[in-house]
């Protein structure tokens, strides 16, 4: 199975061309603030303004774009505490309760992870921010309350150093690309 | 450790007005994906489409925007992506931070507080990739990686209310 082939059908079977992966990697660092964006998007990638944006409208609804939206910087908004909260959940309980953190409005990202025990045996991950560890924290309280006798243990990790940060270069290949 | 201007690369917090955070609310949200969309947006906030470009560009420029634009699910454009986390001893962790950071596949590396000292995010061109990357890791420093891939979404949404 060629690379190519693999990567032309996402995963519910929407076809992901040529030119919307031009459009992906002309738009991955971000939208020209213009009032038609479209068009200056198209004017990069050889397209009509109308061409880029019913491949983008296709590629939100299909999944391929979660959404078009400001992404703050954390630290600038005074949101400096950042709080990787990991929790160790009965695993017959995990979706139940993965859906109900996921509802709490101070968490940005929820996943299931595996374990890898004896080290760690922590298979839910949930992202919290706040202006304070204090906040982290009362929040990070309320989940347990919420996870009750589910949550075996829990642990907030805080990130103490950017070691690198280059963004998410998606992988999108092109050919002749190795 | 404080975490210095330098090293996130950020900046301290900034005075927003009242106009500058009814736009962050907004857009955190979503772009309309329509024939003019500042516009659109522009007049639910009821202020003129120019004065909606001006501020986001503004917002970008001093940073308290670090991007605006889709955001793509990796997985679905065919990558691979994972969490990976390591351990490493205190003398040789800034040595080993270059090492992991010298891959390109590394996007994300965050030092946190834990034994698992060494946190970062593995974006791949394909899925089969990453077991490829991790092994090379652990060959380049010598210490195991944890790769904790997710097995389930609940949920990706970042708003920050401002």
């Amino acid at each position: 199975m060629s690379d190519s082939t693999c990567r032309s059908e996402s995963s519910n079977g929407a076809v992901f061309d040529e030119q919307d992966r031009a459009i992906v990697l002309a738009t991955q660092s971000g939208l020209p603030l213009v009032s038609d964006p479209w068009g200056a998007v198209g004017a990069q990638v050889d397209m009509s303004a109308e061409e880029v944006r019913r491949r983008m409208q296709r590629m939100q609804e299909t999944g391929v774009i979660r959404r078009i939206a400001a992404v703050p910087n954390h630290y600038r908004l005074g949101y400096v505490a950042n709080g990787m909260t990991v929790w160790d959940i009965e695993d017959d309980e995990i979706d139940r309760m993965g859906r109900e953190v996921a509802r709490h409005p101070g968490v940005s990202h929820c996943y299931r992870r595996p374990r890898h025990l004896p080290e760690w045996p922590y298979n839910l991950f949930a992202m919290l921010h706040g202006r304070s560890r204090e906040e982290v924290e009362r929040q990070a309280d309320e989940l347990a309350a919420l996870l009750g006798h589910a949550c075996r243990d829990h642990q907030i990790l805080y990130s103490s150093r950017i070691l690198k940060k280059t963004g998410l270069r998606l992988a999108v290949d092109s050919p002749g690309r190795t | 450790m404080p975490l210095s201007d330098k090293s996130r690369g950020t900046g301290a917090a900034v005075e927003l007005d009242a106009l500058d955070r009814r736009i962050l609310n907004r857009l955190q949200d979503g772009l309309p994906i329509v024939e003019a969309p500042f516009a659109v947006v522009a007049q639910e906030l009821e202020i003129e489409e120019q004065m909606l470009l001006e501020r986001l560009n503004d917002l970008r420029e001093s940073g308290v925007l670090s991007r605006f634009g889709p955001m793509y699910h990796a997985e679905r454009l065919g990558g691979g992506l994972t969490l990976a986390a390591m351990s490493i001893p205190e003398i040789y962790f800034n040595a080993v931070a270059e090492e992991v950071n010298a891959f390109a596949e590394v996007a994300h590396n965050y030092r946190r507080e834990h034994r698992l000292n060494m946190w970062f995010v593995l974006a791949t061109e394909t899925p089969e990739r990453i077991g490829d990357v991790i092994a090379a890791i652990e060959a380049a420093t010598g210490y195991p990686v944890y790769n904790m891939p997710k097995q389930e979404e609940f949920h990706v949404r970042l708003h920050l209310p401002v």
